[in-house]
């Protein structure tokens, strides 16, 4: 045991440098933007890294002047609809591509994944026509339509409907449930956990979009909180960490989800382990 | 208190004419008629892959037949669902739902039906009862040891008091001592439901105690269909006198222990080890098991021939030559190309 002692602490040594290594450059642009967002404007370019004066004015600047309470809300309404209407869309396409027997099922599957080998980039400016053929720049729709469904949802909870038992589907059957009852009697509960990741993803994915939103707005009254930001940028040139107290303030509602969501998780995750 | 019917029809009588299912080129059952009764304990019995749990799966609704008719009672059932049937299923995984508590998933099939709440409770109340699961009504599956598990599958079974039941090999997960005491209860259980169990299995210890009549199965077809003791006493087959007695029927070749072109069989305890008759055979291999001793001989390359003795008797040694035979009136004679019993 003496032995091997010397060797393993020298390798776990080696790990814990390399993780904070990783961590500190991970760490460290949040570290300048917490800083950053809490000095003086006219302090932030000296010193930068150290907190030697402190300030709420800012962060209160950023919030009145860039408007952010209008976005953040925009942002809140069409992350919503998106995580809900994903979660919708993939349980229903997932459940169908795990328990329905229809022709050129695997053919449709595989056309659905195909959608995932295509980068959003690409359909862009298609999307950019269609939204605006429709009448939906500057609206909550034209944010929110393009993302109401997603193959990789799809794809993620196909794979956990597909480990549920086939005599539980059975069983459900004898006892008198159709699909949509076995959907959500059954399947749904019993994945609870994936749908909570997917959910957190969704929702993440939508918070943080930035060109979508860019592109498709032009009244200031429908930025989301991301594209917001850029305005602040531009908006104020004296006061050079405003856009750091944005991001600050842009930050906070993630943090909160993911606080949230986290335990629900945890929660799920123990209860799926026990298994019947 | 669990009189039948009260949710469905209670005529439980089931008919299967002509009844096949085939898997693409694969035919799992051939062709099958079968009467059971109201209130009969039938055994589905044979090796796995023999096509009985798709028989039973076809008679739940589970399966389509691909030709044949299905009878529960007086009414055709082919196109009729699972659910619609009056028929409760016990699967050999048990099947619960791992997210629900033990209430709920007693309760399941009658919240399905749209049963007041109240009601509910009495029905799963009196079935947790009887399976002596009333400890553990608030518990979930997964804090269940197995045997307490199947038991909440029965009482969700017996909760919508069905007029028949399905069991696809029940107690295969349990442990020896629990099979044994579930399979009582089982059997108590056909007593005080007064319904119609078709109960699958491949362990024919469970076929000889529990069933009222017996269907042995055999490659998508039946056997023998019969009480316990007539497929013990009088084999429809080769197959079915070796598949069931453990140690299996000794087969003698034709022409050995008595003139003819016909296959003799004897029962292990039938079979005497002679001095001067019989047939020859070397002893291979003598396994004392305390109150028995079994002497497993070899006939030919092909032929083993097992002995019981009593373990006090003189018993032969390895690589002794004996005669072996078997009183004429019980002899076995099977055709020695069908297989089939020609006496």
């Amino acid at each position: 045991m003496a032995l091997d002692s010397t060797p393993k602490g020298w390798r776990s040594g080696v790990r814990y440098a390399l993780l904070i290594v990783m961590a500190v450059i991970i760490l460290f642009p949040i570290y300048t933007t917490i800083i950053a967002s809490l000095k003086p404007g006219n302090r932030v370019l000296r010193n930068p890294l150290v907190p030697d004066s402190f300030t709420l004015d800012v962060l209160g600047d950023a919030w009145t002047q860039g408007r952010l309470g209008r976005y953040l809300w925009n942002s809140a309404v069409v992350a919503v609809l998106v995580t809900a209407f994903q979660l919708i869309t993939s349980i229903a396409s997932a459940y169908a591509f795990s328990f329905l027997r229809f022709p050129l099922k695997r053919f449709f599957f595989a056309i659905f994944m195909a959608t995932l080998l295509v980068p959003f980039e690409v359909t862009l400016l298609i999307n950019r026509r269609t939204v605006d053929s429709l009448g939906w720049l500057n609206t909550y729709q034209g944010l929110a339509v393009p993302f109401l469904a997603t193959a990789f949802g799809t794809f993620l909870l196909r794979q956990v409907f597909m480990q549920i038992p086939k005599d539980l589907n059975e069983a459900a059957s004898m006892d008198g449930l159709g699909h949509w009852g076995f959907m959500r009697e059954v399947a749904v509960p019993l994945v609870r956990p994936t749908l909570g990741a997917l959910g957190l993803f969704s929702f993440l994915a939508s918070w943080n979009q930035y060109l979508w939103p860019t592109m498709i707005t032009t009244e200031d009254d429908m930025n989301t909180i991301q594209s917001g930001l850029r305005l602040l940028r531009s908006s104020d040139l004296d006061k050079p960490n405003l856009i750091m107290a944005g991001t600050i303030i842009a930050a906070v509602p993630i943090l909160v989800v993911l606080v949230v969501f986290q335990r629900q998780l945890v929660r799920g995750l123990t209860a799926g382990a026990v298994k019947g | 208190m669990f009189s039948r019917g009260k949710y469905g029809r209670g005529v439980a009588s089931i008919r299967l004419v002509g009844v096949s299912k085939h898997f693409g080129d694969v035919k799992a059952v051939d062709n099958v008629s079968l009467d059971i009764a109201d209130r009969e304990f039938m055994i589905l019995l044979g090796p796995s892959g023999c096509g009985k749990s798709t028989l039973l799966r076809t008679i739940a609704g589970l399966e389509d037949p691909t030709a044949g008719e299905v009878f529960i009672g007086d009414r055709m059932v082919n196109d009729v669902l699972p659910k619609d049937r009056d028929v409760a299923m016990v699967f050999q995984s048990y099947a619960l739902y791992p997210h629900k508590s033990v209430r709920a998933n007693i309760e399941f099939p009658l919240k399905v039906r749209g049963i007041d709440k109240t009601e509910r409770a009495e029905a799963a109340n009196q079935a947790a009862e009887v399976l002596g699961l009333t400890p553990y009504l608030d518990r979930k599956p997964g804090a269940l040891s197995g045997g307490q598990r199947q038991r909440v599958a029965l009482a969700r079974a017996i909760v919508r008091r069905p007029a028949v039941f399905c069991m696809d090999e029940p107690l295969s997960n349990l442990d020896a001592k629990l099979r044994a005491e579930t399979r009582a209860e089982i059997v108590a259980l056909h007593h005080r439901l007064e319904a119609t169990f078709v109960y699958v299995t491949h362990d024919q210890v469970e076929a000889m105690t529990m069933g009222t009549r017996i269907a042995v199965m055999r490659d998508g077809v039946i056997e023998q269909v019969g009480s316990p003791q007539e497929v013990y006493d009088k084999p429809a087959s080769v197959f079915v006198a070796q598949f069931i007695g453990t140690p299996p029927m000794n087969i003698f070749p034709a022409g050995t222990l008595e003139p003819g072109a016909h296959l003799v069989g004897g029962r292990p305890e039938d079979t005497t080890i002679a001095r001067d008759q019989g047939v020859a055979a070397t002893v291979v291999l003598v396994e004392h098991l305390g109150h028995e001793a079994q002497v497993v001989c070899a006939v030919d390359d092909q032929t083993r021939a097992i002995v019981r003795m009593n373990p006090s008797d003189v018993l032969p040694r390895n690589g002794d030559t004996v005669r072996l035979n078997v009183p004429v009136e019980a002899r076995h004679r099977f055709d020695s190309a069908s297989g089939a019993r020609v006496d």
